[in-house]
């Protein structure tokens, strides 16, 4: 049987280890028990754990690439890292029809700047943001969080947008996109169609994408330079999945915290952004009364599962801790930047 | 469903190669069963153990989650490139100085990662020597041997220029 999520290109980075949520998801979703390699993994049409067959198209256009996907009928699927996308097809998880390589398209690997947002291409790697300078310079906080995405071999191949588009509630890119006012452009030949990350992020591993959209860039704000920044992650081991994790960002203006962004993950069945925990904060200076007020307020806000790695109560507790320390550090940033971008 | 098959041209090792396959066909199985190039180890076949590890153009990369077809005027490099044994390359014999492997499972795999990491990441501190390293699992050494060779390894190369 095929489990098909319409809505996920299953793409990205990922390849990390760990009692793979996506995988036990879709194992419910099939109906056999959730484990972490559950029965419905394993080929059902014999031999090993190889892919079932599909046919390959390397387009050389982002055109080439729509009309392929729209005439799949909702059996193809994108390729572009390939780092959540290989592994649910080596499960047999995934059974395309076609793969569509958009590797080999010009122009979806770079990172542009167009006013005050970042537009990240289709096929641009973990490893160039991570090294890239106009991330370091304009969005500091997700160079930082560049570290926390899997491990280096892994970051080699898996796309920004990739990593969005496979939705993975405790991947950094997806919160990170939700964080900073990401848009995303679908395209399918039907036409292009920008999405806001509000409304992007449906459930765990589901977008709004229709099942013919592809994603050809994302646009995501660059920050003012006396921006401070917060951003602390706990997993079991570096470069897994997050238990829990929040980015924060803020300025201080006339002594307070102003233009507070709150974004979590591994909290949830999507990504988060907090307006709650922004608004309590927003106009405040950061005091230990105002760190506790957020964890009691978050731990009304969160509904985490509970599972083979941490409680739902456990995960409450770690993101009053994480917060208190993400908040602490955008204070101090910005505390120490508000004097200039080189202060 | 029928298959349409595709012929792939790479270059392994320096070596040009030219094979018609299926699509569906893993890198890692193309190394291995087409090429017979064995020192490409499988372990986990979902990216997580990096046993399966090579390069690709220079930057290292899971063949288990490559399919060949994408490696079309791709150079790979892969163990078999780094030396013999009667001839170690230069990491391979760290490797032995440092008994840095038990059963050499996952060394293949370790030794491309290394190569990339000292081509391209500072390796300043057993802390980036460590997290460079995070994406290999090994169930012998414990690492610590492992991390005494890289640090040799990238001392001797000094910083990255």
């Amino acid at each position: 049987m095929q489990v098909k999520f319409e809505n996920a290109p299953w793409d990205g980075e990922a390849g990390r280890s760990r009692d793979d949520k996506a995988f036990r998801d879709i194992s419910e979703h099939s109906g056999a028990h959730g484990r972490t390699m559950p029965e419905s993994a394993f080929p059902i049409d014999g031999g090993g754990m190889k892919p079932a067959p599909f046919e390959y198209l390397a387009a050389t256009s982002a055109a080439e690439a729509a009309e392929a996907l729209a005439a799949a009928n909702g059996d193809g699927k994108i390729i572009a890292g390939g780092q959540s996308l290989m592994p649910m097809i080596n499960f047999r998880l995934v059974k395309p029809t076609i793969l569509i390589d958009i590797n080999r398209i010009a122009g979806l690997d770079r990172i542009e700047k167009h006013g005050e947002r970042l537009r990240i291409g289709a096929t641009v790697r973990h490893r160039m943001i991570a090294t890239d300078a106009l991330v370091h310079r304009h969005i500091p906080i997700l160079h930082d969080a560049m570290h926390h995405v899997a491990h280096l071999t892994v970051r080699n191949r898996g796309t920004f947008c990739g990593s969005v588009c496979h939705a993975d509630p405790a991947a950094e890119m997806p919160m990170m996109t939700l964080l900073l006012d990401g848009t995303i452009a679908a395209l399918s030949i039907r036409g292009e169609r920008q999405i806001a990350a509000s409304e992007f992020f449906v459930g765990s591993l589901m977008t709004s994408l229709e099942p013919d959209e592809f994603v050809t860039w994302i646009d995501i704000d660059t920050l003012p330079p006396e921006t401070g920044w917060g951003f602390e992650e706990f997993s079991r081991r570096h470069g897994d999945f997050a238990l829990a994790c929040v980015a924060t960002t803020m300025r201080i203006v006339d002594g307070v915290a102003c233009d507070v962004r709150f974004g979590m993950m591994g909290v949830g069945e999507t990504p988060l952004r907090l307006p709650d925990i922004e608004t309590l904060v927003e106009g405040q200076a950061i005091s230990e009364t105002l760190l506790q007020d957020v964890s009691e307020a978050l731990k009304g806000l969160l509904q985490p599962n509970t599972d083979i790695h941490a409680s739902a109560d456990y995960r409450r507790h770690l993101a009053g801790v994480l917060a208190r320390r993400a908040l602490r550090d955008a204070w101090k940033r910005a505390t120490f930047r508000k004097d200039g971008p080189d202060a | 469903m029928p298959e349409k098959k595709i012929t792939l041209s790479v270059s392994v090792n320096g070596v040009a190669h030219t094979a018609t396959i299926e699509p569906r066909m893993l890198l890692s199985d193309f190394l291995r069963h087409e090429l017979g190039l064995t020192g490409t180890h499988v372990g986990c076949e979902h990216g997580v153990c990096g046993a399966c590890t090579v390069l690709l153009d220079g930057r290292s990369a899971r063949s288990c989650l490559t399919l060949a077809v994408q490696a079309e005027g791709v150079e790979i490099e892969t163990v078999e490139g780094q030396g013999s044994v009667d001839q170690l390359g230069r990491i391979q014999e760290a490797f032995r100085q440092h008994h840095a492997l038990q059963c050499g499972f996952c060394t293949p795999g370790f030794i491309m990662a290394i190569t990339d990491m000292l081509r391209h990441h500072p390796l300043e501190s057993d802390e980036q020597i460590r997290e460079a390293l995070s994406g290999n699992i090994c169930r012998c050494t414990g690492y610590e041997h492992i991390v005494n060779a890289v640090r040799e390894l990238a001392r001797e190369r000094g910083p990255l220029t």
